[in-house]
């Protein structure tokens, strides 16, 4: 059965008529043609397709599209300003946080949440508040010194991250 | 995933009413249970309502009660500065359960009704559940069964209850509100839900369209030492194998008032009065914490993949006890 939503993603309203099962995350990818949010396990296990709603980082292969009305959704498209690349973003760059790529997107956006929330004070909390994005590849010893770079960036002034 | 009607509820009274005259229909809040069991095809509701949009969310306190809305989320919650003072068990069950991303999307109401991890019980595919079909059997009293029940179980069905933030609230005797097209009513969360018995299908005293609205959570006393313990195969974002939530608080040198419940081993979450009464008036001791534990651990039902349980979960409970007494001094 159909159903009309308008959902806005990274600031842009899209008016959609999509069958009442698709979840935020097919529509993203298929309805919008934005394919960084990753489709993992498709049953919130593994983080890949963690997006925010209103701010909060959320799985959206759980998420059903028509409950997104009204919600500003981030996607890891709507990071970078104007080109230039957001400071998480740059950090899993320069810290080789990734391998094969595929958990990335979700990777950063959990990430970028992690230091919103204030959760990345040590490693040990930027392992426990980052445990539900997994990495098959083992990749973790580098987003976390990427995450703690950041991290350490703010806390010199740089709030902007 | 089967096709369905997708509604979005403007009002409490409306959304009661739609699923209630309809025996297809279930409510959709946070989704973590719900949409995950649609695409298994374990659900198949021709009606979702989502009710995320009542104003059923939000934390307040009344005295020594936390009345906190149905539709607040387990981050929200864990976030209250009156549960980090006065419920610091709860806390620590509900941080030490998903992730943050499934924390930010699971409300409390259903964090409650979350299903059960059961594969047998995920797998359509799986003729044998009596949960999903009466008197149909269960695989799991022969099959894989590592993640099951001991307490409250039997050969009909050995699914656990797998919620963390349930076993603290049965250990405080929190209030569940529920609306239905009759009216209110309010059950103890500690009556609210069905040992399995031979009608596993049966999970609590909910009629269908009944809607939980709010949970009242008694506070601790503000010289109560809690803690919960929980025990798993990997450090974080793993379902518990054991778990104790413990709170107490010390009259001179005994112990006045305990509050004991388990996790990860119950087919409901499990409390413990058994061994509350084996604590009360008691000095703490190792010995005393090891009786509570025989006491809290009677009959268990166990099959070849749980019977480590029985020993783990006393541990577990004896370890919570001295956690929590040290705590004290």
């Amino acid at each position: 059965m159909r159903v009309a939503v308008t959902l806005t993603v990274n600031g842009v309203d899209h008016r959609l008529d999509l069958d009442s099962r698709v979840t935020l995350l097919d529509a993203l990818r298929d309805g919008l043609g934005l394919t960084g949010t990753k489709k993992g396990c498709d049953q919130g296990a593994c983080g890949a397709c963690t997006v925010m709603a209103d701010g909060k980082r959320v799985l959206s292969c759980l998420t059903l599209a028509a409950q997104c009305e009204g919600r500003a959704i981030t996607t890891v498209e709507g990071l970078a300003a104007d080109g230039v690349l957001h400071p998480v973003q740059e950090a899993f760059v320069r810290h080789d946080a990734f391998q094969c790529g595929y958990c990335t997107s979700g990777q950063i956006m959990s990430a970028v949440c992690l230091l919103a929330e204030g959760r990345a004070g040590s490693d040990a909390e930027i392992r426990e508040f980052m445990s539900g994005n997994l990495c098959r590849c083992g990749a973790y010893p580098n987003i976390v010194k990427a995450i703690r770079e950041v991290r350490d960036r703010m806390g010199a002034g740089d709030r902007d991250a | 995933m089967r096709e369905f009607e997708y509604v979005r509820a403007g009002e409490v009274g409306q959304a009661v009413a739609t699923v209630t005259a309809d025996p297809d229909a279930s409510y959709l809040a946070g989704g973590t249970t719900q949409i995950d069991l649609m695409k298994d095809g374990v659900l198949e509701p021709d009606r979702l309502v989502d009710i995320t949009r009542l104003p059923l969310a939000g934390v307040a306190r009344d005295g020594d009660v936390l009345r906190v809305g149905a539709l607040t989320t387990m981050e929200e919650l864990a976030a209250d500065p009156t549960v980090t003072v006065r419920l610091p068990f709860l806390r620590e069950a509900l941080l030490l359960g998903a992730s943050v991303q499934l924390r930010n999307m699971a409300t409390i109401g259903g964090n409650l009704l979350q299903r059960t991890r059961c594969r047998y019980f995920r797998d359509p595919t799986v003729p044998a559940c009596n949960k999903r079909h009466r008197g149909s059997g269960c695989a799991a009293v022969r099959g894989v069964a590592r993640m099951h029940a001991i307490l409250g179980a039997s050969e009909h069905c050995i699914a656990v209850h797998a919620s963390d933030m349930a076993v603290p609230l049965v250990a405080l005797h929190a209030v569940v509100h529920l609306r239905g097209t009759g009216g209110e009513r309010s059950v103890p969360l500690t009556e609210f839900y069905r040992v399995p018995g031979d009608t596993p299908d049966v999970e609590n005293v909910l009629t269908h369209g009944e809607l939980i609205t709010a949970v009242d959570i008694p506070l601790l006393p503000p010289d109560a030492h809690s803690t919960y313990l929980k025990i798993r195969d990997r450090v974080s974002y793993e379902f518990a194998l054991t778990s104790a939530a413990v709170a107490l608080r010390f009259d001179g040198g005994v112990i006045g008032e305990a509050h004991v419940a388990l996790g990860g081993v119950g087919t409901i979450p499990w409390h413990a009065p058994e061994a509350e009464r084996a604590l009360r008036g008691l000095p703490p001791s190792l010995e005393v914490f090891t009786a509570a534990a025989e006491a809290a651990v009677r009959d268990p039902f166990t099959v070849e993949g749980t019977a480590f349980k029985v020993e783990l979960v006393k541990r577990t409970l004896v370890r919570a006890l001295r956690t929590a007494a040290g705590g004290a001094s």
